[in-house]
């Protein structure tokens, strides 16, 4: 369940993201207010509380999601403001006079984005990718707080059933541990495969 | 034949092209020489539409190059363009970067655009580097790299926009020669250089720009030599 909801959330994240980071860089006013304010809330208040506004807040509205649609937004939302500024410092890190040659070889734009500036702007991010996805996963653990059972709130409820609260949550530690090295030493073999310059 | 005719251009209120009028003739080189910020650069970035102009008219090949119906991708397979900095794309190799476009944009099979590439490459001198990411080559070699890639659509025309002004000073004679080779074999080039003595060897005719006008136009002898403007005498003076 941890990892379903964590990986779903980043591919959202990941989507709204790059969406975002157009919308940032398009330089359009009437736009632009919503992507800006939706990655400094997403950034700069905790990652709990935007839990809590998908749960209580939309709840207060009369619009109640299930538990696992308040943490699948809650990340996706929280994932996205910070994957938005990644694709944009991304996109600036490679030099406009590469799209400029692409284009004067007779590419068309599309052409010369999936060619030459994406692989150039994967390389840049994909480092940063494989920590927000880190932190995907062990921010998930928050949803334990909103009533969803996932591997932290399964651990609180055998937990509180048996009193054996230590060991519990030390097991609970040990699979997030291994779950996030897993998802490191894959990341660092696909870079090696992706990666060659 | 390159026609540019009476081509204005402004960014914003700054007016950057005056009123230019050339003409390449097929298989002439044409070195344009000026200070920076005269408009040399745009002009080119012109002729193959990289850069739109406010009004009149460049014609390549009796292809209209600002025309809506002109369709700019195939038209840039006609005019090479090598930059100042060398624009290598980072994530191929050497043989990858040439036979890229060949492949996506001329619809060359995988085996023809390596063919081709390969060829290219092997004009420019760069056959031992097929291989290699550009990472590991210097300025010079892959400014050579750039000039390969453009020659592979088998253009008509080449722009070079100030090729050798980003190299190390060591670097700046194997770029030369690559262009005065591609002039001895006949290619018609428009070279934006601040190489005097180059545009001294290799051009049929040198375009003194000035302020977005050409000032003085003519054969090297005249414009580097004798020239008539007081202008081109100021500046030739402050270049030596």
């Amino acid at each position: 369940m941890t990892m379903e909801v964590a990986v779903l959330a980043m591919l959202l994240g990941v989507l709204l993201g790059l969406a975002l980071a157009m919308v940032r860089m398009s330089g359009n006013r009437s736009v632009t207010w919503f992507a800006v304010g939706w990655i400094e809330l997403a950034r700069n208040t905790p990652a709990l509380l935007q839990l809590f506004f998908f749960g209580f807040g939309l709840g207060a509205f009369g619009l109640h999601l299930s538990p696992f649609m308040i943490v699948l937004c809650g990340l996706s939302f929280n994932n996205a403001g910070y994957l938005a500024e990644t694709f944009r410092g991304g996109f600036n890190a490679v030099p406009p006079t590469q799209l400029k040659a692409a284009r004067s070889l007779g590419m068309t734009l599309g052409q010369s984005y999936i060619r030459i500036v994406i692989p150039q702007v994967l390389r840049v991010v994909y480092h940063p990718m494989t920590n927000q996805m880190v932190w995907s996963v062990l921010m998930s653990s928050l949803a334990m707080l909103v009533g969803y059972r996932e591997l932290a709130g399964e651990t609180q409820f055998l937990a509180s059933k048996t009193y054996r609260i230590f060991e519990f949550f030390l097991v609970a530690a040990v699979i997030y541990y291994l779950m996030v090295k897993l998802i490191l030493v894959g990341s660092r073999l696909l870079s090696w495969r992706l990666f060659r310059y | 034949m390159i026609e540019v005719k009476g081509v204005r251009k402004s960014f914003g209120d700054l007016e950057v092209l005056k009123g230019i009028d050339l003409v390449v003739e097929k298989g002439e080189v044409i070195s344009v020489i000026g200070a920076s910020g005269s408009g040399k650069s745009t002009m080119l970035y012109c002729v193959n539409a990289l850069e739109s102009i406010d009004s009149g008219h460049i014609i390549v090949d009796g292809v209209d190059v600002h025309s809506r119906d002109t369709n700019v991708n195939r038209l840039r397979t006609n005019i090479g363009m090598v930059f100042q900095q060398w624009n290598s794309f980072p994530h191929l190799t050497t043989l990858e970067n040439v036979a890229l476009a060949p492949r996506i944009v001329l619809g060359k099979s995988k085996q023809e655009a390596l063919e081709i590439a390969r060829k290219q490459l092997e004009h420019v001198g760069l056959v031992d580097k097929l291989d290699v990411y550009p990472s590991r080559m210097s300025g010079g070699q892959q400014q050579r790299l750039a000039i390969a890639r453009a020659l592979a659509m088998e253009p008509n025309y080449m722009l070079f926009d100030e090729v050798t002004s980003a190299l190390d000073p060591e670097l700046v004679g194997e770029v030369l020669d690559t262009l005065r080779l591609l002039s001895d074999e006949g290619m018609s080039m428009i070279v934006v250089t601040h190489e005097i003595g180059f545009a001294r060897d290799v051009s049929d005719r040198v375009a003194y720009f000035h302020e977005g006008k050409i000032e003085e136009l003519g054969p090297p002898s005249q414009v580097l030599d004798n020239p008539e403007s007081q202008q081109t005498r100021k500046f030739l003076a402050n270049v030596r």
